[in-house]
């Protein structure tokens, strides 16, 4: 293995350290028309409820855009000395997918085992959680598992936003193994084949010549997989954790306005448009790069 | 049927297992016309985001530049965004700016509901993803088809509709049924606007019989049957729309 990439090394008189496709991908994704568009389009909605309220109800209340940046610090890090708002949507989203991808990773191994009774039971539980609906899951967990846990004198707290936390990790889980299952399959027989007649173990040929081979192919669905997760973050609002959008709900129901209605859900679409539309071309970038050509 | 309930009744007696939503009529009367409103909700919601996709994906291949911008825009912005998110700006946010009508007893309200909301919040999610497939099957379609039917005198609808949708349909027909499972999937999110469907209904049995667990296992089921037969559903079609002479 390290014998040819050595002599690519080689063989190459002037390997390019990077292609003009990695000069830092916040340049390109963040295309400045896309992102002008979105501000844009935010923008003009925000103005014209201004308008709007500056004309029926005149300049006795807070303007739209002031009220906007009066909530935003809430929405975003959520009230002081408490840990909420957005910030919460992604600490979720980063340790759900941590979760999913560990647990993804070893229900992957299982389906590609060779001992029938594991494989079939990978299966069964990689089908139950890639099609049960997130929200139903997210009850689920929430619901039937306690607050607490008791071990000896011993009491381990178990949070509202750690559970929900797992109940997301849970259909990420079942996905990310079809990811390790379909790429370890996309790999040619020939690595198989020429790693047992080296001797190496059935471990180790998936540990260090396969899975290495893989990590290429599972990295761009895995974004995807971030980005899908990161979007369904809200739903932890409907089983009562303080994030964005609960936040973005208690700001509107103490200010009783209804023409900031529009703006303040705006503006949170607006914060996940922001977070996700990077990751999202950064993902068709690496899909593209990584290409198995045939 | 009443053996069935009287041995699930006695299961509750015995074993503590409560199915009170089987055997008793009225949860079970409303248990059925929540699953009842998922499948209109799931129904509705597939074909109109198909439609969307279709006519998104034809008014890509348009030549005024706007028309294009302005669909990516669409599309950009839906993918993008959480899909709970766009719900309640729809229902919350757009919904009082409609006009009120008055109903039969001369009370206003709003001209649509939340089921009707959540038709449109969700269709025009999956939609997003459907012109995305969809251009992706047109793409797929060799350019001397397009061609030849150019040459015989289709004009561009007609090109669009006899000739490359036939073919482009039977390319993303895969991609298009993942996204239309997951569409279903979503439709639970109608909970949150408290439209009536399974979840929402599940959820008030489960709090007025406190049986969360057997209520849990029997909705995981039904979305798994839901999820199952449209599945096979969309495998005959595969199988019935195959064209001879590709994949094994």
């Amino acid at each position: 293995m390290s014998a040819g990439g050595n002599s690519n090394l080689i063989l190459a008189p002037v390997a390019p350290p990077s292609s003009q496709g990695e000069t830092g991908f916040l340049a390109s994704a963040f295309t400045p028309r896309a992102l002008g568009i979105a501000l844009g389009l935010f923008a003009s909605v925000a103005l014209v409820s201004e308008a709007w309220a500056q004309l029926v109800a005149g300049g006795e209340r807070l303007g739209i855009l002031a009220t906007l940046w009066k909530w935003a610090p809430l929405v975003l890090i959520g009230p002081p000395r408490e840990f909420g708002g957005f910030a919460l949507n992604i600490l979720v989203s980063f340790l759900a997918m941590a979760i999913g991808t560990v647990s993804g990773l070893v229900l992957g191994l299982g389906l590609i085992s060779k001992f029938a009774p594991v494989r079939s039971v990978s299966w069964a539980i990689t089908q139950f959680f890639r099609n049960s609906p997130w929200l139903v899951l997210l009850f689920f967990v929430m619901l039937l598992t306690p607050f607490q846990f008791r071990i000896g004198g011993l009491t381990i707290p178990f949070p509202a936003w750690f559970k929900a936390t797992v109940g997301l990790a849970l259909p990420v889980m079942a996905n990310v193994a079809e990811i390790v299952r379909g790429a370890v399959n996309s790999i040619p027989t020939g690595q198989w084949e020429s790693a047992e007649s080296l001797a190496f173990s059935r471990l180790q040929t998936l540990w260090r010549i396969i899975l290495p081979q893989c990590v290429k192919r599972m990295i761009p669905p895995w974004m995807n997989w971030y980005a899908i997760l990161t979007m369904s973050t809200p739903l932890i609002s409907i089983v009562g954790v303080n994030d964005a959008m609960t936040l973005t709900q208690d700001a509107l129901a103490s200010e009783q306005r209804t023409d900031l209605l529009m703006p303040m859900y705006g503006m949170l679409l607006l914060f996940f448009f922001v977070y996700c539309y990077p990751i999202a071309r950064w993902t068709i970038r690496l899909e593209r790069k990584f290409a198995v050509r045939i | 049927m009443e053996g069935l309930w009287d041995f699930l009744r006695s299961l509750h007696d015995a074993y503590g297992i409560n199915l009170v939503h089987f055997y008793d009529t009225f949860e079970r009367t409303r248990l059925l016309r929540g699953m009842w409103t998922t499948i209109q909700l799931a129904a509705t919601c597939v074909v109109l985001s198909v439609l969307i996709g279709i006519i998104g994906a034809w008014l890509q291949g348009s030549r005024f530049k706007i028309l294009k911008g302005f669909v990516q825009g669409y599309i950009q912005f839906f993918r993008n965004t959480p899909p709970l998110v766009q719900m309640y700006f729809f229902y919350f946010a757009l919904g009082p700016q409609m006009p009120r009508i008055e109903n039969e007893y001369g009370i206003a309200q709003p001209m649509l509901g939340s089921f009707a909301w959540a038709v449109i919040s969700l269709s025009f999610f999956a939609g997003a993803f459907n012109i995305e497939i969809f251009r992706s099957g047109v793409e797929a379609v060799q350019k001397a088809t397009v061609e030849a039917a150019d040459s015989l005198g289709f004009n561009r609808w007609q090109i669009y509709r006899l000739v490359v949708l036939p073919l482009a349909v039977r390319v993303c027909l895969p991609a298009l049924n993942n996204n239309l499972v997951n569409l279903i999937k979503t439709t639970t999110q109608a909970y949150a606007i408290a439209v009536p469907e399974t979840l929402y209904i599940a959820s008030q049995i489960w709090s007025d019989r406190i049986n969360v667990f057997e209520m849990m296992v029997t909705l995981l089921t039904f979305y798994l049957l839901l999820v199952g037969i449209f599945v096979w559903l969309m495998t005959r079609l595969e199988r019935s729309l195959r064209v001879p002479g590709f994949g094994q």
